[in-house]
């Protein structure tokens, strides 16, 4: 097998190490492709279709965050069948889930001149917001099941295995087994899912709560770098500060000990620094 | 063993390793991101060997568990190192290259047969010949333990027997190779890089060295006492027989966090002076003649930790400090002005820089280069090294420096044996969300927070008449606490379980035992004797009445 393999992409030719994605190359040549559900630490879900791009002799649009590039192979990224392709899943997406707290899907949205109205209408399933510890909070109604908290809950990361997709069609949804509460699933709350959710779905309880008051201001927070005070792993913690008061925490996902997870003591276990009987 | 105290590898030789033996830890809920670490090897081919007493989240995902008595690790690792040598499976070329005293070690464990070590470990002989095979064989393999090999009365024997194993089959030094504590505590590593080992200078350096001792002179402008100090053992002793007086304690809970506490307090009560820094009025700092409040190290101020592959990470204030809660080092260096001593109130980076000049391991990290590279693995010995991520790489070279000895090292059992009067052994650990005396762990609002309780098999609890959730009485030669009993597959019958998280609760150290390793001064927390007694009937329906 060779070790390299030549492509063109927009019509620009490029020379990629052998199992490069077609994303990746993409990056490469400058014409980078948007993704929703692709995550540099997760293993590629292929699940929302915002990456594809026209692959000349195939059939279909192919995901290009899980397509391996392959000698001779011509791409193109813009091409209108793409755009269209990338218009109507961001129009779907926007018709079934609240994307205020999704940056990637309102920029998809926005680059693909999609229509937020054009699926308005048609038939939807309420999703609830279910909100049964107070370590994290599951708003339903903002999934757009994307994969990225079962990846990581399993063999990306954590290992746990504690949630999966559960039912069809419109009833497919996340589920931490038998639709229980996360108190009685197999969840440790390491709260990793929280850290790769792109849309809010998944969101700590002092952030939803601070939003559910309109008192969580993104200006007003400040973000400083440090290392966890609990066990010798050393995992770099970003504390998330408004008033004085740790509201948020989360790790570089780039960073060589931690990858972006925590354990439940480093997200969730600041409380102690600042009770006030201290 | 081999000059400095470190793991030799980096997390990431866990990613490309063949072989993970992990033994007396529970990384996936005592070390949890070390043991993602773990898992991307093992996903990528690595088989996994957990050595634990206890069925635990790491068990569950190891492709064997060898479930041993508590303390007969020597034992089990002795006997593997026996078949390796009998099968002419070690790396032959590796032992005559890089090490010495092999002779005497291959004749000590001539004895140590899998049969003889199945009758101590309770882990059959032909398992024990498996596996010792199976590391044998592999290309490449990593050893990492916790506190259940270093909270023994032999613990650094213990650790040797692993450095055995290692020798044995050249895994260390390499890639996927390596030997690896998992630090328990955020900076435990940096504090024994910095010197806080009673007969250590910063890096290691030797206080007992007149050479060493100068440098370090020159650039304090003091003399410094040629002599050791004390470990936290010896402390114990000088305050029980009155030669030490005064104690300052740092961000510590002896009272709550030492084997035998009840005997801790008992010293401490003798002290004419008692001095508490830490960030809350712990039961310690009750018990003290001043507390001076802290500042919370990872949130609050300026410095580095050193975590268990070597990295020193800066920490940095997130926000401020409540009330009169002040930085360590303004504590310590006002202190030292307030004794008469003329030193500069100087900031964190200051003190480092001062410090990695003295230090070769340290020399070539600035604050700005462990900011832009997500923190550095020592030693870095210039500011153009890149750092470290694989110690003793010189044992593979042409020239390899001092060799590594083989230890000869004998199984020895925990002191406290099971005994008609108290007929089981406990032992101690942690439970994921939360740790150690719990004073970090027990402010945020855990779901699975409902305090201590002990594990113990159902056999064991049936034959006494213990109903799952009964509080029982549990005695030692030392204390007795009351604990609810769960009824757990988790240990083997005659062994029980419990953690030190819930103090207030239930006081597990008013159990253990203070036997310490002479060398390493760390307590025997995995292996006290206890008896487990049903509450009195009359005292129970007494507590009901209304």
């Amino acid at each position: 097998m060779k070790n390299k393999v030549t492509l063109t992409i927009d019509g620009e030719t490029v020379t990629v190490p052998a199992g490069t994605t077609l994303r990746a190359a993409c990056d490469l040549v400058g014409h980078p492709v948007p993704t929703l559900c692709w995550h540099e630490n997760l293993t590629a879900a292929n699940a929302c279709r915002a990456c594809v791009v026209e692959l000349k002799g195939s059939r279909t649009l192919v995901a290009s965050c899980s397509r391996e590039a392959e000698e001779g192979m011509d791409v193109r990224t813009n091409s209108e069948r793409v755009l269209n392709s990338r218009k109507v899943v961001a129009e779907l997406l926007l018709s079934t889930s609240k994307s205020e707290l999704a940056p990637d899907l309102l920029s998809l949205a926005q680059t693909a001149a999609a229509d937020p109205d054009r699926f308005s209408g048609g038939a939807t399933w309420e999703q609830p917001v279910l909100d049964d510890n107070n370590l994290y909070v599951r708003d339903l109604s903002r999934c757009i099941l994307c994969y990225r908290c079962v990846e990581a809950c399993g063999d990306d990361a954590q290992n746990t295995f504690a949630i999966s997709v559960a039912g069809r069609g419109f009833e497919a949804h996340i589920d931490a087994g038998f639709g229980r509460a996360l108190p009685e699933s197999d969840c440790v709350y390491c709260g990793n899912c929280v850290a790769v959710c792109p849309t809010g779905a998944l969101i700590g309880k002092t952030e939803w709560t601070l939003r559910q008051e309109g008192q969580w201001v993104d200006d007003n927070i400040t973000v400083t770098e440090t290392v966890c005070s609990y066990c010798g792993v050393g995992c770099q913690l970003n504390l998330h500060v408004l008033d004085n008061r740790i509201v948020k925490v989360t790790s570089p996902m780039d960073h060589p000990v931690t990858h972006g997870m925590l354990c439940v003591k480093g997200r969730y276990g600041y409380e102690f620094v600042q009770i006030e009987d201290k | 063993m081999f000059g400095s105290g470190g793991g030799t590898s980096s997390y990431e030789d866990f990613h490309r390793t063949a072989f993970i033996f992990l033994v007396g830890s529970n990384a996936a809920e005592a070390h949890p991101i070390m043991f993602h670490h773990m898992m991307k090897g093992v996903h990528n081919g690595a088989e996994l060997v957990v050595v634990d007493p206890r069925t635990t989240l790491t068990t569950k995902k190891a492709h064997e568990h060898l479930r041993i008595a508590v303390g007969s690790d020597i034992a089990l690792v002795n006997a593997m190192a026996h078949v390796i040598i009998r099968d002419g499976l070690y790396h032959q070329e590796f032992v005559e290259h890089a090490t010495e005293n092999f002779d005497a070690f291959k004749e000590h464990v001539r004895d140590w047969t899998p049969e003889r070590a199945a009758a101590i470990t309770g882990i059959s002989a032909a398992r024990i010949e498996a596996v010792a095979r199976r590391y044998a064989l592999a290309p490449s393999a990593m050893i990492a333990w916790t506190l259940g090999i270093t909270e023994h009365h032999n613990a650094v024997d213990n650790v040797r027997a692993l450095i055995n194993l290692a020798l044995l089959c050249g895994n260390v030094g390499r890639p996927g190779a390596g030997l690896n504590p998992l630090r328990g505590q955020n900076n435990v590593q940096g504090g024994g890089d910095m010197g806080a080992l009673p007969g250590r200078l910063p890096g290691f350096q030797d206080l007992t060295d007149a050479e060493v001792r100068e440098r370090f002179e020159q650039a304090w402008g003091v003399a410094i006492n040629p002599e050791p100090g004390y470990d936290q053992t010896q402390m114990f002793e000088a305050i029980a027989d009155g030669r030490l007086k005064g104690l300052l304690v740092i961000g510590e809970n002896p009272v709550q966090s030492d084997a035998n506490a009840r005997h801790v307090r008992s010293l401490l009560q003798k002290l004419d002076a008692l001095v508490v820094q830490d960030i809350f009025l712990t039961a310690t700092a009750e018990m003290a003649d001043v507390v001076l409040p802290a500042s919370v190290s990872f949130a609050e101020s300026e410095g580095t930790y050193t975590n268990s592959e070597r990295r020193v990470q800066r920490v940095r204030p997130a926000r401020k400090a409540p009330g009169e809660a002040r930085d360590d080092l303004w504590i310590l260096q006002s202190l030292a002005r307030t004794m008469g001593y003329d030193w500069p109130i100087q900031n964190a980076e200051a003190i480092f820089d001062e410090m990695r000049h003295l230090t070769i391991l340290y020399r070539g990290m600035t604050y700005a280069r462990l900011e832009q590279l997500h923190g550095m693995q020592w030693p870095v010995p210039d500011e153009t090294h890149p750092g470290s991520p694989i110690l003793h790489e010189r044992l593979w070279q042409e020239e390899t420096g001092p060799k590594a000895p083989f230890a000869v090292v004998d199984w020895d059992p925990p002191v406290e044996q099971a005994t008609p009067e108290f007929p089981f052994l406990l032992t101690t650990g942690r439970r994921l969300p939360f740790y150690n005396t719990g004073v970090q762990s027990n402010v945020y609002d855990h779901p699975h927070n409902v305090g201590e309780w002990m594990e113990m098999h159902p056999s064991d609890a049936q034959r006494l008449g213990i109903e799952d959730g009964e509080v029982v009485a549990v005695q030692s030669a030392r204390g007795r606490v009351e604990v609810p009993i769960h009824y757990s597959d988790a240990v083997r019958a005659g062994t029980v379980f419990m953690t030190l998280h819930f103090p207030d609760q239930v006081m597990t150290n008013d159990l253990t035992i203070d036997a310490t390793d002479p060398k390493s001064g760390t307590a025997e927390f995995k292996a006290a004797a206890v008896r487990i007694d049903r509450i009195a009937m009359a005292g129970r329906s007494g507590r009901k009445e209304v």
